[in-house]
Formats: structure tokens, sequence, C-alpha cells
């Protein structure tokens, strides 16, 4: 049965949602730091 | 307690990967479905991880709204230790047993309802004040991203078994996207709304989301659809090494929930520090806030 494509599928769908979740949070962390920083410079 | 988060980062991990190697390896095959039902090891704990944050906003959103007065606080803790004690007592009337589902067992209802004043008595201990609503928004996104994971690997699972990628007019299935949406929503008020009330709004537009989850939840028990039964408490038999496998997944799937919530929290109060200090500094340039006396440095 070719049904094992839907299961490796689904697990890469699940490893690509929260590793792009991750990333945005990362992205948003040193965003956020990078902009306190400027701030404590003025 | 900075040696916490990595000690629980490598453990999430380890975990992980054994609830990978149990549901790829050693939880044996399905008679009917063949290997696609291994799908159930990441979608179901998916769906009970997205429920259970879900529920710590609503808690959070609820204390949030009855914080702001003392009289709204005070009734609130007397209606949910009403609601722990007559629920718990209830479950145990053999009237009350009968309405029940078949298959759900009486304790297991009293055990989540003792849930609700628990988590309401936790919550409001450990998150005060504005960290209440830090928790909220927390909550929120990390529910929407695991509820996502439900929606994507649903119809995957779906494809086939049924045939479908979605059954359109399905209780379970359209109540889940009608819950993602009300959660997605619910960010993109706090995201793109800035005035003082959005906290307010948007915490009240979590509790009637809440009430979505129950609703997704029992739609299998109460109403014929093509979404299989209840795996655990619904009368149905499943393998207990399947069983097994799928626990563990959900433990490996909570504690990196629990991770995730934890970075999004600390994110969360990096953006409000940020905010408070491009305030500060904004007003410290304004002529007219040169001359205050409350005038500070950001931190």
């Amino acid at each position: 049965m070719n049904a094992i494509k839907f299961l490796f599928a689904a697990y890469i769908a699940t490893w690509l949602i929260h590793a792009f979740y991750l990333g945005t949070l990362v992205r948003r962390f040193s965003r956020l730091r990078r902009e306190l920083k400027e701030i404590g410079k003025k | 307690m900075k040696w916490l988060f990595p000690i629980l980062s490598i453990l999430t991990a380890i975990l992980l990967a054994y609830a990978l190697y149990q549901a790829l390896v050693v939880a044996p095959t399905d008679a009917l479905q063949g290997d696609v039902y291994r799908i159930i090891y990441y979608h179901v704990p998916s769906a009970w991880t997205a429920f259970l944050l879900f529920f710590i906003n609503f808690v959070a959103s609820i204390e949030y709204l009855v914080g702001a007065k003392p009289s709204a606080r005070s009734a609130a803790k007397w209606i949910v230790i009403a609601i722990g004690v007559i629920g718990v007592i209830a479950t145990f009337i053999p009237a009350v047993q009968q309405m029940l589902p078949n298959g759900m067992r009486p304790t297991a209802v009293a055990t989540t309802i003792l849930l609700i004043p628990t988590s309401y008595f936790l919550i409001g201990k450990l998150f005060p004040g504005q960290r209440l609503d830090v928790l909220a928004v927390t909550t929120a996104e990390v529910g929407v991203v695991f509820c996502t994971i439900v929606l994507v690997t649903g119809p995957i699972w779906a494809r086939p078994v049924w045939g479908v990628w979605w059954a359109p007019g399905d209780i379970r299935l359209t109540s889940t996207l009608v819950l993602w949406l009300i959660y997605v929503s619910y960010l993109m008020l706090r995201r793109f709304s800035s005035g003082s009330q959005t906290q307010v709004l948007a915490a009240a537009l979590a509790v009637f989301g809440a009430l979505d989850v129950p609703l997704v939840y029992f739609s299998i028990w109460f109403f014929r659809t093509q979404h299989p039964q209840p795996v655990i408490g619904g009368g149905g038999s499943m393998d207990p090494r399947m069983l097994h496998t799928l626990l563990i997944s959900w433990m490996a799937f909570l504690l990196f929930a629990f991770l995730v919530c934890r970075s999004r929290f600390r994110l969360e109060l990096l953006a409000r520090e940020v905010e408070e200090a491009h305030a500060m500094a904004s007003l410290a340039g304004s002529p007219a806030a040169t001359s205050l006396p409350l005038h500070r440095s950001p931190k």
C-alpha cells in the first residue's frame, strides 16, 4: 500500500510547522533585543 | 534556575525521539488501516495539547476579566468552587451517570471537573496581574500552532483512509476549523488593535472561543460523524501497546509545548519592556516631558 507516504508527509508537516513557528520566535526575540539595545544607546 | 531550561530541552528531545521510535517501530500495525494509522501518534497528542492550552487561555482570560473588580473576583472564586463541588457530587448520582455518553467513566468526568477549580487557583497564584494577559496570549498562540497541526495531519490521514481530504459538513472537522478560526481572530485582534480595551476585548473573545472546545471534543460522542470514536474513555478497545505509545507521545508533546510556551512568555514580556522603553524614550525626547519630575531613563 502506498499509504506510507501519507504517514511521512504528516510527520514532516508537523515538524515543519513547529520549525517555522520556532523560527518566528527566534526572529522576534533578536529584533526586540536589537530594538532594546538601540533605545538604550539613545 | 537557569539550568532548568537546557535540561528540560534535552529531556524533551530524548522523549520526542523515543516517542518517534515507539510510534514507527514498536507500536503494532493496525489491521484495517495499515501503517498510515501511525499518524494518530502526532494527530491526537497535538489535539489534546491544543485543547489544554486553550483551556489555560480560557482560565487566564476569565481571571483577567474579573481581576479588575474585587467583587467580581470574589464572586468568580465562589462560582468556581461551586462548579467543582457540585460537579464532582453530581457525577456520583446514578441519574446523572445514565446521562453520560456510553463508555465515559464518572471518575474521569469528576477528575476533569476538579481540574477547573484547581487550575483556576493555581493560575491565579502563579500569574498575578498583567502576567495573566501574557499567559493568555502565549497559550492562544502556541495552541493555534498545535491546532494547525491537527488540521494539517487530519486531512493527510483522511485521504488514504476515507478517500477524501475533507468531509464537508462533518461536525468534528467543522467545529475544529471554527475553533482554529476563533483563536486566529483572537491573535489578529491582539496584533492589529492598539486601543486600551484590546486586552479586555481579547479576553472576552477567548472566553467565547473556549466554549467551542467542549463542542469539538464531545461532537463524536453525541453526533454521527465520519471521524472515528474516541480512543480513550469512549468504550473503544485500543491495543495496550498503541495506548502506551500514544501516551508517551502526548507526554513528549506536552513537554515540548511547555518549553515553547516558556519562550513565548518571555518574548511577550520582552515586547512589553521594549514598548515601555519606547514610551519612556519618546517622553524623554518631548520638550514638555523634560520638565516632568517622573522622567527616568529606560530600563
